[in-house]
């Protein structure tokens, strides 16, 4: 496929790697899992279907805030169908959904499966209905009638820590859960110092994951076996199986979670959901398998959500643009409860806040505030986003102040490459990069110069062309286990069986990103086999070694390295078995494609007869282990750093605030790559997304509580007639802190390209005086922010003439302050 | 209860169903055929898109009542036998998919357009999938998919039309 017409830059990853030629690495391989899914014929959590299945339904709180005096069930019970009702009476033996986060000063609630007591969000479930079928379960939930008691509702982050706030949770006394701070570096000269300080704040607002497969859980229990199996819509079947065996009090070893096929993730499933311990509780209570799919309203309500924060930025600046410190003070609404990784992500914000620059002095505080709306989580990014939002966004906002370049300013604060491995203020050791190499690259891909040049023409006909530039480091690879809440490592065992075709199962447990197809490019690369012969499996705790899951772009930079590492054992056995059957020495022997060979070519078997050697066992060295088989956990030194830089050029219509995008580049550098298909395949998606967090999606909550954007017809996505064509570029810095020199890309697409368009949009409307305006760019809002920089450009004016009037000149302050658009 | 009778993918189905049932529960509850998928119930996706009687339609939206006598096609009635169709063949080498869970509803969208307008332009393409969401792939493989379905078929048709002769 080529790039826009243009050919696509050759993958720099098909030189030799530990002595093996790659052969399949690197290469546009079309996916294994394809043929199935273009099929009609793979198996997501709903499509499965076990005899005697009995489906359910919940009943949901409408309310923000509310008393439960009491719950009616009878009504529900007497639909026909109806198998029975359950509250938080029943459930009571359920543990606590659980959080994985500890901090010093975190409050954590209670959280229970089931509401009891009170309600804190629209949409906590109150009871559940188990029927013969799904109709017969959500007539139930709907005549489950409940008493509340509404109470005063809190969703403004500012009001929930002002003094007349209502509680979330009475005991806490407040609705601060946490505050953070990342202090380095000389802050308080830095600010002295500076010729410029550069303020804004700036919002991120909520958004919705949108996995297009909404979470499902199928549970089925055999007492004779002790098994209780649970199929769920997830990115963690491992660590899921732990926290549900805790929850009802089940030994591990009789709980068997398979993620089947997942139709994407985002981070919504990277959780553990109240209803993952609630259908399996049913089908053991009642002793029949139990499915729960659940409906989109329920999706954009009860499934996290991302984001979310207020930031408060200041920059302090030399003359020249040189970067001496930022401060900033970020409010994370984490909403009522706390999901597992609730209160990590506003501080892995704070860990990625020195961008890809040189910053000499860091302050940043962020609090975490109760709200009544549902918990903020792990959204695509988790946490990098917003803070490569606070960053590109005041970088451009302090180059316009400045009257210099955007991208020049960005050229003069970056670390040059011979600085790598850098250490940032806020504590990270980026493995490796080539910033300016990667926003050449993008300048010269969008023309950047002759953009420009349209720019300046254009507003003296008043067209509003705006270009918007962001550079983005990302933190990949998650991650080192001392970094990680549960283990940061992954596993990976590579399985030769007898008849010579490969088993690789993997902990990474995939949701669409191809590592089914990319692991057996990999592994059939070390073994000299063909990729069709590598069978992947993951997803499967009964199949599977422990492992940790996919999410936090580690699939192939962890999870594929545990399993090439796992292969690397293999070979070292195949070598020592083939040493033996051929009397050399195992350092002499070559695994070449479908043979291995002795020095010089001399003597050789064939991969298929030295591992049936292995198997038969009859003529093996003294001490070897028969068999084929490795397993690997691979725990990494270090994230890994991608990078790049984004180019978006836009026109804006000053008239009605409507932006059309003409252009958008991305250079992305992920380190090597295994299949540039799949790499294109999730820059585009997580463009996308990025746009549309940018233009399109914000979930609202009103002054009740009540979500407002509960439907796809509230809810924006990014559609297809609205995205233009993105052309994609490459740089290839390989990674130090795996063998493969992989780094991630499952995120990059999104961090970046968020910045990358607001950056365009307040760009071309800079001549009106436009200094910044919040997401998402809707028409209404952009003619909202044109129009107020009209008036108080009027207002100045007219101040002005007053002032010249009576006055002499008074130069405009050394220090600027912001103001708001 | 009524009783109907749909074929899908030339296979007749009879049944007694509740008036209140929708075609995508008929296709995946009665029928068993669960590639057709439900995103959203509330003709908002596109992931139920299949086709009666040769037109894309969203099944949340049409009643199993309202297909009696009429002929369905899902994503599971496209290949023949081993034979991938040309849209199929199309998403797997242009990577036009990732997770997977809307491509029946966007490749049955496309082959509803390929059949009114063979040789459609990118633009065209994009309007005509603007009712099939996608969260994975940022629809620029599914555009290249679609064209490249669209260059085999006009290929193919010729070929097709002589054999017929
Ligand atoms: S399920 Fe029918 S359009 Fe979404
Ligand atoms: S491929 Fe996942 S939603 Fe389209």
């Amino acid at each position: 496929m080529a790039r826009n017409g243009k050919p696509k830059a050759a993958p720099k990853n098909n030189g030799k790697r530990n002595g093996q030629a790659a052969h399949w690495v690197g290469k546009k391989l079309k996916r294994k899992e394809d043929p199935r899914l273009i099929q009609g014929i793979s198996h997501y959590t709903d499509d499965i279907k076990l005899p005697r299945m009995l489906y359910c339904a919940f009943a949901r709180s409408p309310h923000a805030h509310a008393e439960i005096r009491d719950i009616h069930t009878d009504k529900a019970r007497a639909v026909s169908g109806v198998v029975g009702v359950f509250t938080s009476q029943d459930t009571s033996g359920i543990g606590m959904v659980p959080c994985a986060i500890q901090m010093p000063d975190l409050k954590v609630p209670k959280h229970p499966v089931l509401a009891t007591g009170r309600v804190r969000f629209v949409g906590e479930p109150v009871a559940v209905v188990v029927a013969e079928d799904i109709y017969a379960a959500r007539d139930g939930a709907e005549l489950v009638e409940v008493d509340y008691d509404p109470l005063p509702v809190v969703t403004d982050m500012e009001k929930a820590l002002s003094e007349d706030t209502p509680f979330v949770h009475d005991e806490f006394r407040t609705n601060r859960a946490f505050t953070h701070a990342l202090k380095n570096g000389d802050i308080a000269s830095a600010f002295k110092k500076a010729d410029h300080v550069i303020k804004q704040r700036m919002l991120n607002q909520r958004l919705a994951p949108v996995a297009m497969e909404g979470r499902a859980v199928v549970g089925e229990y055999l007492p004779g076996e002790n098994r209780l199996t649970i199929w769920s819509a997830t990115q963690i079947p491992h660590l899921l199986r732990t926290q549900l065996s805790v929850m009802l009090g089940l030994p591990e070893t009789a709980v068997r979670v398979i993620a089947p096929e997942v139709g994407g993730g985002f981070g919504s499933k990277l959780n553990v959901y109240r209803e993952e311990a609630i259908v399996p509780w049913l089908a053991m209570k009642l002793n029949r398998p139990v499915k729960w799919a659940e409906t989109r309203r329920e999706n954009l309500a009860c499934t996290i959500h991302g984001r979310d924060t207020i930031n408060d930025v200041e920059l302090a600046l030399k003359k020249d643009g040189t970067i001496l410190g930022l401060r900033v003070r970020i409010l994370a609404d984490l909403g009522a409860y706390h999901q597992l990784l609730t209160p990590l992500i506003p501080q892995l914000t704070a860990l990625m806040l020195a961008g890809s620059y040189k910053i000499p002095a860091i302050d940043i505080e962020i609090q975490g505030v109760f709200t009544n709306k549902m918990s903020t989580d792990a959204y695509r990014g988790a946490g990098r986003p917003e803070a490569t939002y606070i960053v590109e966004r005041i970088m451009d906002v302090a180059a316009h102040e400045l009257g210099m370049d955007s991208a020049q300013f960005r050229f003069k604060n970056f670390p040059l490459s011979k600085q790598f491995p850098y250490t940032t203020i806020t504590g990270l050791t980026y493995d490796s990069a080539k910033y300016q190499e990667s926003l050449k690259k993008a300048l010269q891909l969008s023309a950047y110069d002759s953009l420009r040049r349209r720019q300046k023409s254009g507003w003296k006909q008043g067209k509003y062309y705006g270009v918007g530039v962001s550079t983005y480091v990302e933190i990949c690879a998650i991650g080192p286990s001392a970094a990680t809440p549960a283990g940061g490592w992954e596993s990976g065992t590579v399985r030769i069986e007898p008849t010579g075709k490969v088993t690789v199962l993997t902990g990474a447990s995939p949701h669409g990103q191809g590592e089914e197809t990319t692991f057996a490019q990999l592994i059939a690369d070390q073994l000299g086999i063909d990729p069709d012969d590598v069978n992947v499996v993951h997803g499967d705790t009964m199949a599977v070694p422990y492992g940790i899951g996919t999410f936090g772009s580690r699939g192939t930079a962890v999870g594929g390295t545990a399993a090439y590492m796992a292969t690397q054992k293999l070979k070292a056995k195949m070598a020592t078995l083939a040493a033996h059957l051929l009397d050399a020495k195992p350092a002499d022997i070559t695994i070449g494609r479908g043979r291995l060979t002795t020095k010089g070519n001399k003597k050789s078997i064939s991969f298929g007869e030295l591992v049936m050697a292995a198997y038969t066992a009859r003529n093996i060295p003294p001490g070897f282990e028969p068999g084929m088989e490795a397993t690997h956990f691979f725990e990494p030194s270090n994230f890994t750093f991608p990078f790049g830089a984004h180019i978006a050029s836009v026109e804006v219509d000053g008239e009605t605030g409507e932006v059309k995008i003409d252009k958008y580049v991305a250079v992305d550098d992920c380190g090597n790559v295994l299949n540039p298909l799949l790499v294109d395949g999730q820059i585009h998606g997580g463009i996308a997304q990025g746009l549309g967090q940018a233009m399109w999606e914000e979930l609202i909550y009103n002054e009740d509580g009540q979500l407002v954007t509960g439907s796809l017809m509230d809810y924006a996505l990014p559609k297809a007639h609205l995205l233009p064509d993105f052309t994609l570029e490459r740089t290839v810095t390989p990674s130090p802190v795996n063998p493969m020199g992989v780094k991630g890309v499952g995120e990059a697409g999104t961090i970046a390209s968020t910045p990358c368009m607001v950056n365009a949009v307040c760009d071309a409307l800079s001549p009106l005086g436009v200094r910044h305006i919040d997401m998402p760019l809707k028409p209404e809002r952009v003619w909202r922010a044109i129009t107020h920089a009209q008036a108080s450009r009027d207002e100045h004016e007219q101040a002005m003439a007053g002032a010249v009037a009576k006055s002499s000149n008074s130069k405009s302050g050394r220090k600027t302050a912001g103001r708001r658009a | 209860m009524k009783n109907v009778t749909i074929a899908v993918n030339g296979v007749e189905h009879r049944a007694s169903v509740e008036p209140r049932l929708l075609l995508v529960h008929f296709l995946r509850e009665v029928v068993g055929l669960t590639g057709t998928h439900i995103g959203c119930e509330t003709s908002l996706c596109g992931a139920c898109t299949v086709l009666l009687d040769g037109r894309a339609v969203k099944s949340c939206t049409v009643l199993a009542v309202q297909a009696d006598g009429r002929k369905v096609t899902t994503v599971e009635g496209l290949a023949q036998g081993d034979k991938l169709h040309a849209i199929q063949e199309g998403f797997w080498e242009e990577h036009g998919l990732q997770c997977g869970f809307c491509t029946p509803g966007v490749i049955l969208c496309s082959h509803d357009l390929l059949s009114r307008n063979p040789s459609p332009s990118d633009t065209e393409i994009r309007e005509s999938i603007n009712g099939n969401l996608c969260r994975c792939t940022g629809y620029q493989h599914i555009v290249n998919a679609i064209r490249s379905a669209s260059r085999k078929m006009n290929k193919r048709v010729p070929a097709r039309a002589a054999a017929a002769r």
